[in-house]
């Protein structure tokens, strides 16, 4: 199977562009480090009992101050820069790729829906997709998010934050995946394998499921990888304006809201470095994402 | 016509209905709004009476319709965290954010249309290419992100711009404004440019895909076979055509501006709608949240509307074919 996969022509078009190279080799690299996190780390910034305050403000390894324990320096409570960056890279990708998997979920179950079924709730659900993609989806994560907090008691809210924001970057999401499965349904159903499954007597939901869907999916993946780019920099914007998650299971976007306070005191590095982490995985996922996107598109093949 | 204006007016005022729902709900129902309102010494007694002169234990729809009948108005009551009247926060902030927009709106035009029709025109030269680069970056750069950098650039580094706050304001009537003061207008450099970059890429990209469709019709073949000259044939005919999708995008781009405006405001500390309303969500400051709920909400409908109808009255392939739909014409 191995086989059959390099003598593609997915896989040609892929190792042809030295660029698509690069960046799904740093994704792999950073989803890697993200997912062994605790192997990979050089210290455990999150583990209070391992932090020397003597320690803090450390400059990176190379300039004078510098101290080879801490690669990119330490921040104001002496946690070890590089280990909170891929914790946090862990924190990232994880509400990233739990967003784009409820917002896949939901939106391809609803277009499949509203493409086979038609008629009136074709209207209905079309008619809130519509409404909803006339707001931008940062603003919708952003009010999703601020209700839940206003529903939630307030002792509650730091452990709930992750999952609200995944609720609310997954919600302001659907719609894309939503209108483009419908579509490709809309087309599905005048073929004759719908229609025999049809005569023959099968429920709509099994023929949705088992033979509509796998021929609607492509697409889903080519929005999926862009959406997941755009999921990170969501996540990393709410955690940067302060509604994301909180400072005790820092995403990349909360270390950089952490180390803004000290740039102006010159300690540069608490903040410009997981920011270039998250700059780095966006711009990467998004090549990789162009990328797909150009080799699935039967068009230009 | 008559019928296309009165169906999307009434999903428009739907659209509001709900969303005055849902700013109704937040306030009434997210905890308790005389909690929030007094202080403990209240004794039951008073809060009972207070509850009864808010009118808050009248029917559901009777504080429905009070509550639309005072957004109407403009009254959405008092901030928690300000106790100052909600419409009092938004007409003081109003100006900075809308300043700043349009600003940025303006940047993102004027530099992101030439630099579009140029990566359109020249497709395989350098300078196109490494503008396209430069817009796969400012689109993967979190707006934040660009902030801040250009903070620690031309704030700390090189110590040419400010790196918060507005500058000194001029009072015109209720308006604030920041354009008339070399401090105001220093201020307004970076966030302007932080809020333009993600529509400058937007808008350059839609630039170049649409010139290089057009340049592909028939129509331009003709000209061309007919010996007009290049200049003739890109600027007469081609721009125009390429505007009308660009102008309808950038009309309904003009809401993503708003939004992306919250970011800014909050890297910057500029004090506009959007920072208070970070504000307002950060310390679950109700009236504050419901009140821009609902404003933006209008907004965006409003701008949706106008853009509907004036792609309508622009474009007359769409006229023409209803009308002869209908049996006129």
């Amino acid at each position: 199977m191995i086989g059959r996969l390099l003598d593609s022509d997915l896989f040609y078009s892929f190792s042809r562009s030295p660029v698509t190279v690069l960046a799904a080799l740093v994704t792999a690299v950073m989803m890697g480090a993200a997912a062994f996190a605790p192997w990979v780390a050089p210290h455990t910034p999150f583990d209070l009992a391992t932090l020397d305050l003597l320690d803090a403000f450390l400059p990176p390894a190379w300039m004078p101050d510098g101290d080879p324990r801490y690669l990119l320096g330490t921040d104001d409570q002496g946690r070890d820069v590089l280990s909170t960056i891929i914790y946090g890279a862990r924190v990232s990708l994880l509400v990233g790729f739990a967003a784009v998997f409820l917002a896949m979920f939901l939106g391809v179950a609803l277009g499949l829906v509203s493409g086979y079924m038609g008629g009136m709730v074709d209207a209905v659900i079309m008619r809130i997709a519509d409404v909803q993609l006339s707001f931008p989806t940062i603003l919708i994560a952003l009010l999703i998010d601020g209700v839940a907090r206003g529903l939630l008691p307030r002792d509650m809210h730091e452990e709930m934050a992750i999952y609200v924001l995944i609720f609310a970057i997954g919600i302001s999401g659907w719609v894309q995946y939503a209108r483009t499965v419908r579509g490709s349904t809309l087309v599905e159903k005048r073929k004759e394998y719908v229609q025999a499954a049809q005569v023959i007597g099968i429920r709509p939901w099994l023929i949705m499921l088992r033979h509509v869907l796998p021929n609607v999916m492509g697409p889903v993946l080519v929005i999926g990888t862009i959406h997941l780019a755009i999921a990170i920099i969501t996540e990393a914007t709410l955690s940067f304006l302060g509604v994301g998650v909180p400072a005790t299971q820092p995403s990349l976007g909360t270390l950089i809201r952490i180390g803004n306070d000290f740039l102006f005191s010159g300690e540069w590095w608490i903040t410009i470095f997981p920011g270039a982490a998250l700059a780095i995985l966006v711009l990467s996922v998004n090549l990789l994402g162009d990328w797909l996107r150009d080799a699935l598109n039967p068009k230009l093949r | 016509m008559i019928g296309f204006v009165l169906r999307r007016l009434l999903q428009s005022i739907l659209v509001m209905l709900t969303v005055a729902l849902i700013a109704f709900g937040l306030f009434r129902y997210v905890g308790d709004p005389i909690n929030n309102l007094v202080g403990q010494d209240t004794s039951a007694v008073e809060r009972e009476q207070l509850r009864e002169k808010l009118g808050l234990d009248d029917p559901f729809l009777v504080q429905f319709a009070r509550f639309v009948k005072n957004a109407a108005k403009g009254d959405f009551g008092i901030s928690y965290r300000h106790r100052r009247p909600v419409a009092e926060l938004i007409v003081e902030r109003l100006p900075a954010t809308l300043e700043l927009s349009i600003v940025a709106a303006l940047i993102a035009l004027l530099v992101g249309v030439p630099m579009g029709v140029y990566t359109g025109l020249h497709r395989e030269g350098f300078l196109s290419r490494s503008f396209m680069t430069l817009s796969l970056v400012g689109v993967s750069l979190p707006t934040f992100l660009i902030g801040i950098l250009l903070i620690l650039l031309f704030g700390v580094v090189l110590r040419w711009l400010p790196t918060f706050g507005r500058g000194e304001v001029v009072a015109l009537g209720w308006w604030t404004t920041g354009l008339l003061t070399v401090s105001g207008l220093k201020a307004l450099i970076m966030p302007a440019i932080t809020l333009a970059l993600f529509q400058m890429t937007l808008i350059m990209r839609l630039v170049r895909a649409e010139m290089l469709e057009v340049l592909r019709t028939d129509y331009i073949k003709f000209a061309r076979a007919r010996g007009l000259s290049n200049r003739a044939i890109h600027f007469g005919h081609a721009l125009k055509n390429t505007l009308v999708p660009v102008i309808t995008i950038t009309g309904l781009q003009l809401g993503s501006i708003i939004a992306f405006a919250i970011i800014t405001e909050s890297v910057f500390q500029w004090p506009g709608m959007g920072l208070l309303f970070i504000q307002a969500i950060n310390e679950v400051d109700i009236p504050v949240m419901a009140a821009y709920l609902v404003m933006i909400a209008l907004f965006f409908v409003v701008i949706n509307l106008a853009v509907d109808l004036l792609y309508y009255l622009v474009d007359p392939r769409l006229r023409v074919d209803r009308d002869r739909a209908t049996g006129h014409g």
